[in-house]
């Protein structure tokens, strides 16, 4: 009960932020220099069919009215038609969003298997030689471009030592898996550095609180202390640090997609481009900004339901 | 106890990406010396770049395409057309530092700025432009970018202007906390309390608090800049073809990676090393800047 008119409040504090995605997106069309009608029409342009098309688009009301359309249309799900698809562009989306979501998802994990190890062995042993070899693979991860990686793992695992495919989706649950792992991977690398970071951090904190120099007195074994009190607290954190991140890791899908061919959302934004297919454009970026405030709500309501010490009557 | 407010999340994240983490044995001053040493040759290196390589980066040589690197003449041999790799990466360099300090040092006033002000009078201008920036964060960086290129047509300048407009924010943010925490040590309040106008307050006391946390920032979003401005070169989306930029070099060689790899990865190195050298100035920065108590 108490978590559900916490849920109500944050989505109450999100509201303003959304009606603010819905202007940015309705926006951002309107930066198209140039007359919609003669992108639509192309050869065909007469005045006749631009008005009509002008007509059918809602370009001949107020600005305010043409907001009020759009924003009517989005929340039914009607995103536009796509000028090159020729096809609504809610379908587009909904065709290729379980690939972008697989691998958002998958590169996560991978993640957290790269961070979670790595961060705390480094806040455990300061300066020793898995933080230094952590923060030499760091400074070069931070400044090695994803599609770089991608590259270069294509090169080493997909043709040297072809165990891995190297483009597609692939299909089913195994196939996904194995057509995914080389993105994901791909992808982990740099969003490990932001976790790793923030991880041994929090450790170090942890390590200096009453309650774990307690428990180490009390004569528990060092790996007792570390699962039961040192890692629970440092965990907790790094699901908001993980959250807040997010917008990096669908950035960084976006580029890797079109690295590894997958058919996702971030291939279908990059092809927009070239094709100046501004519907698909746009409302890839109302639903990518839906979206991350979506995962950030969920992230945060996670972190509350899970932790104890915070009492949601405070919030 | 604090829960994740929007606002305090918003910072936490901003927290999480103002340094990178660089090995002990070369931080503080090393990094500083090394990654300015760094940095000064590739940039000599490609603003001088006539002086080093007597090719044009984009003279079309049909007769010797694809030679490895060490061949006769071409130091670092040729790509399919040619084109000499060296003067391509030396040329193609000055694209990649421009993005690094021109898209990067606009945002960094402009969003300082604005933290400044905002920060500084309070509701209701400050409210609605930390609002503002709140709402530029919620979408991923790079989809913003893209979008804004997707609309204004694919171009050096739109580049830059899709990213002033969708990375001043972090700049903002930065600023705004600083001078918000500033408002209340006692040298701002008794430069308030001394009738001292508001500009000489933000210029004179605010500004040195707020600026060093912006320029440690600023390296590694310099950083971020180059990549993505080399993601999108990569993905034909930026700098378009046959502008040298590393990005898109790489781009290109990405069709010979099984028997000319170094056509991609020659360029990588030269993009790996410039993050690396911005990446140890921000770290020797921030061990210089800190105010000497708390090192």
């Amino acid at each position: 009960m108490q978590l559900l008119f916490y849920l109500g409040k944050r989505i109450g504090q999100l509201i303003p932020i959304l009606v603010g995605i819905t202007v940015v997106s309705f926006v951002l069309i309107r930066l198209v220099p140039g007359d919609p009608a003669l992108q639509l029409l192309g050869n065909h342009y007469t005045p006749q069919a631009a008005a009509l098309v002008n007509h059918n688009l809602g370009l001949d009301q107020s600005i305010p009215a043409q907001y009020w359309l759009f924003l009517r249309h989005s929340v039914v799900g009607n995103l536009g038609m796509s000028y090159y698809y020729h096809d609504a562009v809610a379908h587009e989306i909904a065709v290729r969003f379980p690939a972008t979501i697989f691998l958002i998802a998958f590169a996560g994990v991978l993640t957290v298997l790269i961070a979670v190890p790595l961060g705390t062995i480094s806040a455990l042993r300061q300066g020793g030689l898995v933080d230094q070899g952590a923060r030499v693979f760091f400074l070069v991860g931070y400044a090695l471009p994803g599609f770089l990686i991608g590259v270069l793992l294509i090169l080493l695992f997909g043709v040297k030592i072809p165990i891995f495919p190297i483009e597609g989706y692939g299909s089913g649950f195994a196939g996904h898996i194995g057509h995914l792992f080389l993105p994901a991977v791909t992808l982990a690398i740099p969003f490990s550095t932001v976790l790793v970071r923030s991880l041994r951090a929090t450790v170090i904190e942890v390590l200096g609180t009453d309650y774990v120099t307690t428990a180490k007195l009390k004569g528990l074994s060092w790996f007792t202390v570390l699962r039961r009190d040192v890692l629970p607290n440092s965990l907790l954190p790094l699901i908001v640090v993980f959250g807040v991140n997010l917008a990096f890791l669908v950035g960084g899908t976006v580029i890797i997609e079109n690295v590894f061919s997958i058919p996702g959302l971030g291939s279908l934004l990059v092809s927009s481009v070239s094709t100046r297919d501004f519907p698909v454009v746009q409302a890839l970026t109302l639903f990518f900004g839906v979206f991350v405030l979506a995962v950030n709500l969920v992230t945060d309501v996670l972190h509350v339901s899970l932790d104890p010490r915070l009492t949601l009557k405070a919030v | 106890m604090v829960v994740a407010s929007p606002m305090v999340t918003g910072r936490s994240r901003v927290i999480a990406r103002t340094q990178v983490l660089v090995p002990t044995f070369m931080r503080g001053r090393i990094a500083l010396i090394s990654g300015t040493v760094l940095l000064v040759i590739i940039a000599i290196g490609c603003i001088g770049a006539p002086l080093f390589t007597k090719y044009s980066p984009t003279t079309i040589d049909p007769l010797n395409p694809l030679l490895p690197p060490f061949a006769p003449g071409h130091l670092l041999g040729t790509d399919e057309f040619g084109r000499d790799l060296l003067s391509r990466i030396l040329y193609g360099g000055r694209y990649d530092l421009a993005i690094a300090f021109g898209a990067t040092s606009v945002t960094m006033v402009f969003g300082m700025l604005v933290g400044l002000f905002a920060g500084h009078f309070g509701r209701p201008f400050g409210t609605i432009a930390m609002r503002f920036v709140d709402l530029v964060f919620a979408f991923p960086f790079i989809v913003l970018v893209i979008a804004i290129i997707a609309m204004l047509g694919p171009s050096l300048l739109n580049l830059f202007i899709a990213l002033w407009v969708a990375s001043w924010v972090s700049y903002a943010r930065i600023s705004h906390g600083r001078t918000v925490s500033a408002n209340g040590y006692g040298y701002v309040v008794a430069a308030r309390a001394l009738g001292f106008s508001r500009l000489r307050i933000i210029f004179r006391h605010t500004l040195p608090s707020v600026l060093p946390a912006c320029l440690i920032f600023a390296m590694v979003d310099a950083v971020g800049n180059v990549l993505l401005g080399a993601s999108l070169g990569f993905l034909g989306i930026g700098i378009r073809q046959p502008t040298p930029e590393w990005g898109s070099i790489i781009a290109e060689g990405q069709n010979y990676i099984l028997s000319e790899w170094w056509l991609s990865i020659l360029p990588g190195i030269a993009l790996v090393l410039l993050g690396v050298a911005l990446s140890l100035i921000g770290d020797g920065l921030a061990d210089a800047l800190r105010p000497r108590d708390s090192r």
